[in-house]
């Protein structure tokens, strides 16, 4: 059995607002990263089942691109948030605020 | 793939090669670094000339990127642009930290960003292009590895970077759930033709799409990150983060709804009338009680992306024309006044230059307080400068298309925005410094300022060359 098209996307759109509200109230650097991957692969469930909704393959070739450029914003992503914990010693994004007027 | 494809896109090409042998250098056991910056120009001069010369207009590699005027003219913008960032680089490098590879490198993965984002003919590229931009982009902002301002700018640009990249997917798929394609011709068929699976998601699709674009060119309320990030990244990075991104940003933007979108957009116009007016109104409000130089030009540039929605607002002839117009005028000023300001900071041996260390230059460096005064005053707008016939060509592309009350409302930014462009001129032209021997200018500079003298002077009195090459790339799309 398939789950029909609406189920899919209310799944993804569940999981993308589960990532967006980590985003928005998480306070660790770390988390609020793993709640864009939450995002981001809401995302990639949305291109897959659309994909097979319309019987092409677009979506599930955007869906490579889109896990390739993830994976590239981790490996740059967690390379600064080494960096700033060299300096600073924390991951808390409440208290890295330095630059404010 | 043909040959015709490759040549298509030899000014990509050549900047990887060029990006990939600064790495190359840079690893060598005893890197040659007096050449990292000249090899990097070389790089960018050759794609200029591939840019402009090579290759016939048209589709290429399967649909997926468009050659055309437009995205010739924007693309020789944006090379331009690389290649002056490079040099205000330079001497900020050579002083402050370590001249490296990896920054000239980055800076050209960035550009090729661009360059894919404006000839994209296809939401996949667009994706790709913006994401080529975006991730060198939060390496470069936290390039200073151990000064604490410039992680936390870092930090700043890539978490709001990639939630926004969420955003921007997000739309993408549906509107390919919408119309079961991404391209440009594929999607605007579906929608003009009524195949499509549904309105809603087209329109949802749109709006978040929308969403995405609004935090690259840091329209608010999406801007909050813009300010703490272009003052904590290094300055000669801040010059290139508020007018490359806005540059390929509004360039890409304006093209996808002049070819996909124009007929939905009448349900988005209320939303782009609020981002619009919004963004005008917080950045030059905010810019009023900033000390920062840094801060200041950043709220500034939040001002500035305000104005240049209203061409996307409007989204014909005369808005696109009035558009790169205006945008090859500020990302020219802005990159010349941030070059300028980080001379300041060398001069200063502070970390933030404010208003004050501006007092005296006028008797310590005549001629960089004139250039920093013309960048000034050609960003507030003063006639005979261009940036003066940019405002007016856009207001009047937006009055023409009946947005009376929105052209009152950017008259009067433009109003408030003089008072704080006007305080470091007061305070290089009135007040006396400290400091009263001459700062160094470095030779590299010049070029940027010779730059902001042509673009702002000499389009603001012979404005024909400029009004002509922008027409004829926008004809290409509207």
């Amino acid at each position: 059995m398939v789950a029909p098209l609406q189920h899919i996307i209310a799944v993804a759109g569940l999981l993308f607002s589960i990532g967006v509200l980590g985003v928005l109230f998480r306070r660790n650097a770390i988390i609020v990263f793993m709640s864009i991957e939450i995002m981001l692969n809401a995302v990639n469930l949305a291109f897959v089942a659309f994909s097979r909704y319309h019987g092409n393959i677009d979506g599930q070739v955007f869906v490579f691109f889109s896990m390739t450029l993830a994976a590239a914003e981790v490996a740059v992503g967690l390379a600064i948030m080494v960096a700033l914990f060299r300096n600073l010693k924390t991951t808390d994004i409440s208290k890295i605020s330095s630059l404010k007027y | 793939m043909g040959s015709a494809d490759i040549l298509s896109t030899l000014p990509e090409l050549v900047l990887i090669a060029t990006a990939l042998l600064l790495l190359v250098m840079e690893s060598a056991a005893e890197p040659h670094r007096e050449l990292l910056a000249a090899t990097a120009l070389g790089g960018l001069a050759i794609a200029l000339v591939t840019a402009l010369g090579y290759g016939a207009d048209g589709l290429y590699y399967s649909g997926m990127l468009q050659v055309d005027p437009y995205a010739r003219f924007v693309s020789a913008l944006a090379l331009v642009l690389a290649a002056l960032a490079i040099m205000v680089a330079v001497p900020y490098l050579r002083r402050t930290l370590e001249e490296r590879g990896e920054y000239y490198s980055l800076m050209l993965f960035a550009t090729v960003g661009m360059l894919l984002m404006v000839k994209a003919q296809d939401l996949t590229m667009v994706f790709l292009g913006l994401e080529l931009l975006s991730i060198p982009l939060y390496v470069l902002a936290g390039f200073y590895r151990h000064r604490s301002s410039s992680n936390e700018a870092g930090l700043k640009y890539l978490l709001l970077g990639a939630f926004a990249a969420g955003f921007f997917l997000f739309g993408i798929a549906l509107l390919y759930g919408s119309t079961g394609t991404t391209s440009y011709s594929g999607m605007a068929q579906a929608i003009n033709s009524g195949t499509e699976l549904s309105r809603v998601l087209t329109l949802a699709g749109f709006g978040l799409l929308l969403v995405g674009f609004a935090f690259k060119v840091a329209l608010a309320p999406f801007h909050m990150y813009a300010p703490d990030v272009y003052e904590g990244a290094p300055t000669s990075m801040s010059a290139f983060l508020s007018t490359g991104p806005k540059l390929a940003g509004f360039a890409t933007l304006l093209k996808l709804i002049a070819v996909v979108f124009a007929g939905t957009m009448v349900h988005w116009w209320t939303a782009i009338w609020i981002l619009a007016a919004l963004t005008m109104t917080v950045g030059n409000l905010a810019a009023l009680r900033q000390d920062s130089l840094k801060r200041m030009l950043a709220y500034s540039s939040v001002a500035h992306a305000g104005y240049l929605a209203l061409a996307i607002l409007v989204t014909n002839y005369d808005s696109g024309f009035a558009m790169l117009f205006y945008l090859t005028v500020y990302v020219l000023t802005t990159l010349a006044a941030f070059g300028i300001v980080s001379l300041l900071e060398e001069g200063e041996e502070s970390a933030m230059p404010g208003v004050e260390a501006c007092k005296g230059l006028a008797r310590r460096n005549p001629w960089l307080a004139a250039a920093f005064t013309l960048a000034l005053l050609s960003l507030a707008g003063f006639p005979p400068t261009a940036g003066f016939l940019g405002k007016f060509f856009l207001f009047n592309a937006t009055l023409d298309a009946g947005y009376l009350w929105l052209v009152i409302l950017a008259v009067l930014n433009s109003l408030v925005s003089v008072y704080y462009y006007l305080r470091p001129v007061v305070a290089m032209y009135m007040q006396p410094g400290k400091n009263t021997s001459a700062l160094p200018i470095p030779r590299m500079l010049i070029p940027a300022l010779l730059a902001l003298a042509v673009v702002a002077l000499g389009a603001g009195f012979i404005p024909a060359p400029l009004v002509h090459a922008t027409a004829s790339a926008i004809s290409a799309i509207l």
